[in-house]
């Protein structure tokens, strides 16, 4: 018989598998922290539906956690909502980051992606990116895998906030900080890089003394990579 | 505190976080950028992880602490290393957790 057979394509699953892979360090640092904020908006006073409903569609740890504190001591709706808005306008740089590598996507995929686009997710995805053109499949894979560990981490806090203590003998908040130590090490192959690794750590030092908040790990970045790329178009020349 | 007011915040707040994690890459994705410019945020990332995890490491209650008592400074030295050499994602991360956990433990 001369029919040859092949086997049935995998469909977009192998990617998929993939993509949940390379977040598993984001899972491990999601959960707990997750965890944490549900108990804390529960103590805070939040109701459990709209305290699981900021983890599916505000999705930002560090805002969720300030936002939860300020209802807590009863600030207005409009402090909240600013507030939120000036913690997380640092995506705007990492948002227009990752635009040179989505060029081939379409306006509803990148509306999409950047919807779950985080600090961690940022960091994993401009790694990635950096080895070449990815699938979107996977590319997708690693953010869905990520909000449903923060928003599974988040209704296990609400569920049973009561019941368990302390995550830190586990050490699993050390997981996000090693994980973004892993990114930073393999960003760091040229000089000029590393010029904008050393200036963006001090100026946000700096600024982190100085009080600016926010606004100093924004204009950390916005220094450290002018430095860098000025760096850059110096040894160039 | 009113469940609708509530939940309007909610959606405030997700509406401000949306913007700008989304207006940047959909206004530049659909354009070509100057080379400068292109330059310029291929540098955006090393200095966002930079920015966010230093003082997470030498500041973690938001004062400089270069103490031995800091653990996740000391903790990130050898992770920091074993990164540069290997490339190893989930060694350093596996790692990390060890040390820290281990320290706890019989520290």
């Amino acid at each position: 018989m001369g029919s040859v057979r092949t086997l049935p394509a995998a469909g977009p699953w192998p990617e998929i598998l993939s993509g949940m892979r390379q977040a598993l360090p984001i899972v491990l640092g999601y959960v707990p922290v997750g965890f944490a904020y549900g108990v804390l908006a529960l103590k805070a006073g939040l109701p459990a539906i709209p305290a699981a409903l900021m983890s599916m569609i505000v999705f930002a740890g560090s805002a969720q956690f300030i936002a939860v504190g300020l209802l807590a001591v009863g600030a207005p709706a409009l402090t909240v909502i600013l507030t939120t808005f000036v913690v997380n306008l640092r995506h705007l740089l990492m948002s227009a980051a990752m635009a040179p590598h989505l060029r081939q996507w379409s306006r509803p995929g990148v509306a999409w992606f950047c919807f779950q686009l985080t600090d961690e997710t940022f960091a994993l995805h401009a790694t990635r990116f950096a080895r070449g053109p990815m699938s979107r499949a996977e590319t997708l894979a690693v953010n869905a895998t990520a909000q449903t560990a923060w928003v599974g981490g988040s209704i296990l806090g609400i569920l049973c906030g009561g019941l368990i203590g302390d995550v830190k003998p586990l050490g699993l908040d050390f997981a996000l900080p090693a994980m973004f130590l892993a990114l930073l090490a393999g960003q760091l192959g040229s000089r000029p890089r590393i010029a904008t690794a050393l200036a963006a750590a001090c100026f946000s030092l700096l600024f982190l003394t100085l009080g600016w908040g926010p606004w100093g790990v924004i204009a950390a970045c916005v220094l450290g990579a002018t430095f860098g790329s000025g760096v850059e178009s110096w040894t160039r020349s | 505190m009113d469940p609708k007011l509530i939940l309007l915040t909610i959606a405030g707040m997700a509406l401000v976080t949306y913007l700008p994690r989304m207006l940047p890459a959909l206004a530049l994705s659909s354009r070509r950028l100057s080379p400068w410019a292109e330059r310029w945020l291929s540098h955006v990332p090393a200095a966002v992880l930079s920015a966010l995890l230093v003082p997470s490491l030498l500041a973690p209650e938001g004062h400089v602490q270069a103490s031995w008592d800091n653990l996740f400074l000391w903790a990130a030295l050898p992770c920091f290393v074993l990164a540069l050499k290997t490339k190893s994602f989930f060694g350093v991360v596996a790692l990390g957790l060890g040390l820290v956990a281990g320290a706890r433990l019989f520290l």
